[in-house]
């Protein structure tokens, strides 16, 4: 069936804080795997599925957040509203960058959202009338849903694990779809895409458009979420995590990037001590990824898996025979 | 309707021709690929362009498809001109091509390739699509049915589900004319399609090629296999330092002492 790995997946998800009521590290550790998730599988649409690196993703992570902070604290918007908002900015912004910006290849691609990234920040920091500049804005309220205030680290957990399931759901919708594969057609080979009638600029502007908006949702939950926001969220480094992310699952995969995410989650967890080389162990796993693993952990992991199952399988065979 | 009727102008084509390329000239740097190249190709057939390696053959092809910028001429495809627009927008006037250099999408399953061919014969929009409605559901089932008809037809319907990287290389050429033919083009550009074929599967493209033509798809044709091309082709034109040497039917072609001299040598197999 085509979505069976995702109603596994959800299942999972849904278990997990049954099974492990009251855990910290479940619901904690989860709701920011999940903002992870979400993050990922948008940007892997674009370097995974459309082949087009961004190096400036957090970007729209933080448009979201500071949308959802600035017009909920500063202007006193219900909450929901700021967050459409967010997303309806971050869908414009990246639509009217797209064209320049993915007109260019390769390094100057790189470069370009690169820059995008850093401007994006200084903007943060600089702004301090409205983004409270380095020391961040804090007073965020939470989220309320139609009438209901989200409370609590279990209430959380629920409310990410839905939009991280609802943006999965949609991207798995998306990749296998006329769009989709218009996407993956620019990947491979962008002159035959285009004899077959694609407008390629128009695909990739669709492929950064639906990143940025599903990255500016997950900076909308974070900032309801942590009711604090600060551009040291959104710096290079967090736009380096992902794309660390999306390689480390494996490219043009989305469950792929669902487990890059997770494991890089985890990753960090168990790396609070080291929180200064964070920047050089990512940049060491990206190269052992690339190196070791270049299609990444998750068809990497299932055909080690594969061939641990067929070695028992002979070794058990073998054994029969004695 | 009682208009006076003109004289036929000189040209032997009677009717207007599918396709019309007038002077069509294109330099790199200063080497001419394209020297005012013109011909015509009539609805119908398998119009052929032969010539020595370097002679413009590819270059025609792409000028045709807007991926280079012709520094002057015209082609004017069903009455319509051509030169100018983008690439994407050429496909869907109803004309799809195959690579001389493969340009499969090798991210692919044969059959999803197939059905990126189909990609101008309807349309979704992004939210349907990540929504997954239920018109995208029967629509997806309309392209999928689509592809299959352009993979039996190409002889490949038990590839379908295997990724484009994994086939033979002879068996990759024929899914770049599947994936061609699923777009359901007017006219069809095949740059090379023997080459790197052994003997029987360019007989089995000799069979395809005439099938496409049997169906009503024009065919431009460019191709070194001499024994191949004389036998499909209803006319040739033959380009020699981006200049037309000569055109005509096969018999004429074969008989043209300027052809046999520049580019056949005089000791060229005809026979299949
Ligand atoms: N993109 C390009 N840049 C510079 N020169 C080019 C380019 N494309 C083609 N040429 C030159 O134009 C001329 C014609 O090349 P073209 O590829 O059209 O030849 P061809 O007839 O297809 O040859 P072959 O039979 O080898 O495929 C050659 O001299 C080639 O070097
Ligand atoms: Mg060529």
């Amino acid at each position: 069936m085509r979505l069976a790995g995702f109603y596994i997946f959800a299942a999972v998800v849904a278990l997990l804080p049954v099974l492990f009521p009251d855990n910290y590290f479940v619901v904690v550790v989860g709701t920011s795997a999940g903002l992870h998730v979400i993050l990922a599988v948008g940007l892997n649409l674009l370097i995974g599925y459309a082949g087009q690196i961004s190096l400036g993703h957090a970007a729209f992570f933080g448009l979201g957040a500071y949308a959802s902070a600035i017009l909920s604290t500063r202007f006193d918007w219900p909450s929901l509203l700021a967050l459409v908002a967010g997303l309806i900015a971050a869908g414009l912004i990246a639509w009217v960058f797209a064209r320049p910006i993915l007109r260019l290849r390769g390094h100057y691609l790189a470069m370009a959202t690169l820059g995008f990234g850093i401007i994006a920040h200084v903007i943060m920091v600089q702004a301090t009338q409205w983004t409270g500049g380095p020391d961040g804005l804090a007073g965020i309220p939470p989220l309320n849903l139609l009438g209901w205030q989200v409370d609590g680290d279990l209430q959380w957990y629920g409310v990410i694990a839905a939009a991280m399931l609802l943006v999965v759901w949609l991207s798995l919708n998306l990749v296998d779809s006329q769009v989709g594969r218009a996407l993956r057609a620019v990947h491979g080979s962008e002159f035959a895409a285009r004899m077959m009638g694609i407008d390629t600029a128009r695909t990739k502007t669709q492929a950064f458009v639906v990143s940025a908006v599903f990255a500016a949702f997950a900076g909308s939950l974070f900032a309801h979420q942590q009711a604090f926001v600060s551009p040291d969220s959104f710096n290079l480094t967090v736009s380096v995590e992902l794309v660390t992310m999306v390689v480390l699952g494996g490219l043009a995969s989305t469950f792929g990037a669902v487990c890059g995410a997770i494991a890089l989650t985890l990753l960090q967890q168990g790396l609070v001590v080291f929180e200064d080389y964070e920047m050089l162990i990512h940049g060491a796993l990206l190269m052992a990824v690339m190196i070791f693993m270049p299609q990444g952990l998750f068809v990497g992991l299932t055909q080690a898996a594969h061939r641990l199952g067929s070695t028992l399988a002979r070794s058990k065979f073998r054994r029969s025979l004695d | 309707m009682t208009a006076m009727i003109a004289p036929l102008p000189l040209s032997s084509t009677p009717a207007s021709p599918l396709l019309a390329v007038t002077g069509l000239e294109q330099s790199f740097g200063g080497v001419m690929a394209l020297a005012g190249v013109s011909f015509q190709v009539a609805e119908g057939l398998v119009y052929a362009v032969i010539g020595p390696n370097g002679a413009g053959k590819t270059t025609l092809f792409n000028a045709l498809c807007g991926f280079y910028q012709p520094s002057s001429g015209s082609i004017r495809f069903t009455e319509r001109e051509l030169l100018g627009l983008p690439t994407h927008r050429i496909a869907a006037c109803g004309i799809a091509r195959t690579f001389q250099n493969l340009q499969l999408f090798f991210n692919m399953t044969v059959l999803e390739n197939v059905m990126v061919g189909c990609h101008l014969r309807t349309k979704t929009s992004l939210f349907a699509a990540a929504l997954r409605l239920p018109r995208v559901r029967r629509q997806e089932q309309r392209l999928r049915d689509w592809a299959i008809e352009a993979l039996e037809l190409c002889e490949l319907a038990d590839r379908a589900t295997q990724s484009a990287g994994t086939l033979p290389y002879g068996l990759m050429k024929r899914v770049e004319i599947a994936r061609a033919l699923a777009a359901k083009p007017r006219l069809l550009l095949l740059d090379e399609p023997a080459a790197g074929l052994n003997d029987t599967e360019t007989l089995a493209l000799r069979d395809l090629i005439t099938r496409i033509r049997d169906s009503g798809v024009t065919i431009l044709l460019v191709e070194h296999h001499m024994p191949l091309v004389m036998g499909v082709s209803d006319r040739l034109l033959v380009l020699d330092y981006g200049s037309v040497l000569a055109e005509g039917t096969p018999a004429e072609i074969q008989a043209d002492p300027r052809v046999v001299a520049a580019y056949l040598g005089g000791a060229v197999n005809y026979a299949v």
